[in-house]
């Protein structure tokens, strides 16, 4: 693990040396900050202190944002050749992995736990049950996590980072709308059951209500460690 | 520590890029890796250093082999690569920090050795600068410094001075020379001069084999079955001197280099200084240079890269 925990300590403060978390970070509160306070589906409009407006928001601006946090991650490592630098000290590719995932998980923690004011607000205007907000954080997270996942596989593939951003949001298309588009299509069976599964709206929705289930916890882990071990593979493929 | 490689054989797509070659480096010398562009150099280096895999053949690192013990080399190997890449974004101290963690310093003397490689390397003036605004002589210092942080046995340095001015290559040189005396340098270039001044032991590679082999005076010797001069003959037309000089016995090869100028190659043993004062004697010519021409790694270089 002490290479990993270096690999997230070295990650982190190239991050937050550089403009581009902030003005992500700026850019996601903005976002959300308009679109929960002032726009015309305000949570005012709705009349009750409701958490699952607030995570929807949540949900889409993540949805856009993660690519942008993964698009350099391991393209601009074999842009720049750093890997010949990295591997020939003593790391494995899975630690530099593990190392630069969770280091953006962190990022996208911080940036979460920046909206902790919002939820306050929401507390203070009417009654909130914690529980719910607390899982509705968790599931951003395993969102969050499957994002990153698929980030990295796609920054895995190309040298360039504009183009793994474009197959990033590609896939995360995919995965939360055309797959249950598809399972709408096939309306029922086989086909719509296997769909409806692979849709990560499927999986997230249950959890701002407040129900964890484990199946819904094995798809994000499995979704995660999937696109994970694929960008393992294409890293030691075309290392050098 | 010895380096020792044994029949190492690399392919790339039906193309050897390093065929069957075995050589020693012994602790305390530094060994120079010499040939054009494309011989083999870094592909070997590369497998030295962990990053490729060999399809054939084995590196021994003391006791540690690479098919065996490919973590463990990797901490007892300090590598420059060809390129030199680095973190731009990073400044250099906080970089020499993240390398020394990677290696598994212990806390305690992680400080003190990025100081020393600070001092080592001269950065001290610039070690709190982005690597990203540093001239290329002093990226190549931080690369030095990131090869040497975590004190390896072995140092492998591929074309540690490329692109660098004379200033800065001399800078480079003093580091390597000063390394080599407790360790084992391994080091490749094109530029003759840079292995003729530093390395101990040279080995010539072309085409992914070797060579030639061994120390710059053993090379010299070994080429030495010529024996080259420079001759300037004055006062008839330069078709007949060269004809003349083509015509002397134990002559083996004669080029024009300038008007009246030649650069003549002849056996060893035969006394062409004689023959040749005799020649101008009979033509009524004169003799305007007569200098002997020590091969130098430069000649012994080109006539083995281009016989391939």
């Amino acid at each position: 693990m002490g290479a990993v925990k270096v690999i997230i300590n070295k990650e982190l403060k190239v991050a937050f040396n550089s403009l581009l978390i902030y003005i992500a970070y700026t850019a996601f509160l903005c976002v959300t900050g308009f679109v929960c306070w002032f726009s015309g589906k305000n949570i005012f409009s709705s009349g009750q202190a409701s958490l699952s407006n607030l995570f929807n928001v949540f949900y889409w601006t993540l949805f856009f944002l993660i690519p942008a946090l993964t698009m350099k991650s391991i393209s601009e490592e074999r842009k720049d050749g750093t890997f010949e630098l990295l591997f020939s000290k003593p790391i494995k590719t899975w630690q530099l992995i593990m190392g630069k995932f969770f280091a953006i998980l962190l990022q996208v923690v911080i940036c979460l736990a920046l909206t902790l004011p919002y939820y306050i607000t929401i507390a203070s205007l009417g009654n909130v049950d914690h529980a719910v907000g607390f899982c509705g954080y968790l599931g951003l997270i395993l969102v969050c996590g499957c994002y990153i996942s698929i980030g990295m596989f796609a920054s895995s593939l190309t040298p360039n980072t504009i183009v793994a951003f474009f197959i990033t949001f590609a896939i995360e298309i995919g995965f939360v709308v055309l797959f249950e588009f598809i399972a709408e299509l096939w309306g029922s069976g086989f086909m719509a059951a296997l769909f409806t599964y692979l849709s990560i709206g499927e999986h997230f929705d249950a959890i701002p209500r407040g129900v964890i289930d484990t199946k819904d916890l094995i798809y994000f882990i499995s979704v995660i460690i999937i696109f994970l071990a694929l960008a393992r593979h294409y890293i030691c493929k075309n290392r050098f | 520590m010895d380096v020792v490689v044994e029949n190492l054989t690399k392919s790339f797509e039906n193309q050897k890029a390093v065929d069957s070659i075995s050589f020693k480096a012994k602790r305390g010398e530094i060994l120079g890796f010499l040939g054009p562009n494309g011989a083999g150099k870094t592909t070997t280096m590369k497998i030295m250093a962990g990053l490729l895999t060999p399809d054939f053949g084995n590196i021994t690192f003391g006791d540690y082999s690479i098919w065996k013990q490919a973590g463990k080399i990797k901490s007892i190997i300090g590598y420059l690569p060809e390129r030199n890449p680095l973190y731009d974004e990073m400044n250099v101290i906080d970089f020499l920090f993240f390398i020394s963690k990677l290696h598994n310093i212990p806390k305690y003397k992680i400080t003190s050795r990025v100081l020393d490689m600070i001092r080592l390397c001269g950065l001290d003036n610039d070690k709190h600068k982005q690597i990203g605004e540093l001239s290329k002589g002093y990226r190549q210092r931080v690369g030095i410094a990131q090869a040497l942080i975590h004190d390896p046995e072995v140092v492998i340095l591929d074309e540690p001075t490329t692109g660098l001015d004379p200033n800065q290559i001399f800078g480079i040189r003093k580091i390597i020379k000063e390394i080599g005396e407790e360790k084992t340098v391994i080091l490749s270039s094109h530029i003759l001069s840079e292995i003729e001044t530093t390395c101990d032991q040279v080995m010539i590679m072309s085409n992914g084999k070797i060579v030639a082999n061994g120390t710059t005076s053993e090379l010299r010797r070994k080429s030495d079955a010529e024996y080259c001069l420079k001759i300037g003959i004055k006062g008839g037309a330069t078709i007949n001197i060269h004809e003349a000089l083509n015509d002397l016995p134990g002559v083996l090869h004669i080029e024009i280099i300038h008007k009246q100028n030649f650069e003549l190659q002849c056996k060893p043993d035969v006394e062409i200084e004689k023959s040749i004062f005799n020649l101008c004697q009979e033509n009524n010519w004169y003799i305007s240079e007569l200098t002997p021409v020590q091969t130098r790694l430069e000649d012994i270089f080109r006539k083995v890269t281009q016989n391939e």
